[in-house]
């Protein structure tokens, strides 16, 4: 079933185009990676898809019932503040503010909701704490289960491991597996190459001015691919 | 006794509900301001409050008609257009600069002004129809701060995502800068415009000492700000002190003893742990 389609669509900033011709497609319970080095338009790419930006020609269609606004996407890290005072709750609840019309407080769906995303995380029992007291890994934990409470389709992860020590990142990588094992498509930017070698189905590749998109497989056999994976010290061919 | 006395004059009990209902709602605005980084945009936009008020001086404008529309467009670009690294950069330009255009704009004009209120405020003399400008002013941010609470707590912790999910921050961030821009104008005919920021930062910050959550920072927020101008203004009138120099020192005092309360109860807690 497919969820995401992207038809020769371009990308970039008025006059200032990154990449074109650029067609993808995400289906229920794929796995995409999308890789690439700095300024080939990977953060330009997920404002794409989040609907931020217009793409400069081309269309993305939205199918089976996803709507635009309810990506659950879980955020570069760097854009929250670490020391901001905020229950575990708060944070999970605001996900769902889209499509919330209460005027005071958050109704007893919207509640139970969070609470189960959060159980399916292992965060049940800090949901009374304080945001800025958790580790790393259960920051992210917590920014995951708020982007669950948007949908459980999909999810658009950017750079979910960056700053978690190797522990949590395993830990991290783990989740995101059992999340696409129950079913939820899975995009994902990142710089580690592990996951994509692992759990991945399809790569995306942005380079400058020229792309990849296809099978994992595939993949490892382009050209681009064995350039990626030497430079990552994957070399094994 | 005291508060007998005040109520027996009108022009105090005017004084007291406007500083009261000014004070709980930059404290509301003082939050998100806070945990944006922007702390010191009270204190920059009161000086280009200060400025637009010498040049309406000397021009023979109505001051409310001048200061109002320069102020919120001062809010408007600090908010909108700097980025959250050259907030203070901005904030620091801009302020100094409307500071000196006041200064120069008085001196020139000859203006028979009393600088002493532009600077330090004088609530006990704030006239009728500023006194209910400023009532209006404040209930209104108080009514949009609870209406759009949710938003605004989604745009100042994480913009991206709210921006992601269909939340226009930049529209909430504009509603905060218009609102603070006009809490500081009216708060600066009471406190004057040297400390008028000081009702932005404090609440919020004594409130992040204790606070677990954002709701209960809000709470905790209004509540310190609500005290400190209360016993602030009473101790004003028993002591006879400069009433917005007292209020600002309540808070001071506020500050310091839930600071130190905060500090020793998380060692006693370690110790007891450890």
């Amino acid at each position: 079933m497919r969820l995401i389609e992207g038809r020769n669509i371009t990308i970039g900033y008025e006059d200032d185009p990154v990449l074109s011709g650029l067609s993808f497609t995400v289906d229920d319970c794929d796995y995409l990676c999308i890789v690439g080095e700095n300024g080939s338009g990977k953060s330009t790419f997920i404002k794409t898809v989040l609907s931020l930006i217009p793409p400069l020609s081309g269309k993305i269609l939205f199918e089976n019932g996803l709507k635009r606004n309810e990506i659950g996407y879980l955020p570069q890290q760097a854009g929250i503040q670490r020391d901001f005072p905020s229950s575990v709750m708060e944070v999970v609840l605001s996900g769902c503010l889209n499509r919330h019309r209460k005027l005071f407080g958050y109704s007893k769906d919207e509640k139970e909701r969070a609470m189960h995303e959060l159980a399916r995380l292992g965060m049940a029992g800090k949901r009374q704490s304080s945001f800025q007291e958790l580790s790393g890994g259960q920051q992210q934990r917590v920014l995951l289960a708020r982007a669950l409470m948007a949908t459980d389709k999909l999810l658009l992860l950017d750079e979910p491991a960056a700053g978690l020590d190797a522990a949590a990142t395993a830990e991290l990588y783990e989740i995101i597996d059992s999340l696409h094992g129950s079913g939820t498509a899975i995009m994902m930017v990142t710089h580690d190459i592990h996951p994509a070698l692992n759990a991945a189905d399809t790569i995306l590749h942005l380079s400058h001015g020229s792309y990849f998109f296809g099978r994992k497989e595939e993949y490892f056999r382009s050209e681009m691919g064995r350039i990626f994976l030497k430079e990552a010290g994957h070399d094994h061919q | 006794m005291i508060i007998s006395d005040i109520l027996s004059y009108p022009f105090l009990l005017r004084a007291l509900i406007v500083g009261f209902l000014v004070s709980v709602s930059s404290s509301l605005l003082g939050v998100s301001l806070v945990l944006r980084r922007f702390s010191m945009i009270g204190d920059g936009l009161s000086h280009v409050g200060f400025g637009a008020l010498g040049v309406a001086a000397v021009l023979y404008l109505q001051p409310m008609a001048v200061t109002l529309p320069v102020v919120i467009i001062a809010a408007f670009l600090l908010l909108r257009l700097s980025g959250r690294n050259s907030g203070d950069r901005a904030i620091a330009l801009i302020s100094s600069s409307a500071l000196a255009v006041g200064v120069i704009a008085v001196s020139v004009g000859g203006v028979n002004t009393d600088l002493n209120a532009f600077l330090f405020g004088s609530i006990l003399s704030i006239a009728r129809s500023d006194a209910i400008i400023a009532a209006v002013a404040a209930v209104m941010t108080f009514f949009v701060y609870i209406v759009f609470y949710h938003q605004i707590y989604a745009s100042t912790f994480d913009p991206s995502f709210a921006e992601a999910t269909g939340i226009k921050c930049s529209r909430y961030t504009s509603i905060l800068a218009v609102l603070t821009a006009v809490i500081i104008v009216v708060g600066m005919r009471m406190l004057g415009s040297l400390l008028i920021s000081s009702l932005i930062i404090f609440p919020a910050t004594t409130a992040m000492l204790v606070s677990r959550s954002y709701l209960m920072v809000s709470v905790v927020a209004a509540a310190e700000s609500a005290i400190a101008f209360i016993s602030g203004f009473l101790a004003s009138y028993a002591f006879s002190l400069p009433a917005g120099a007292s209020v600002v020192a309540a808070h001071m005092v506020i500050f310091a003893a839930v600071y130190i309360i905060s500090r020793a109860v998380r060692c006693f807690r370690t110790s007891s742990v450890g």
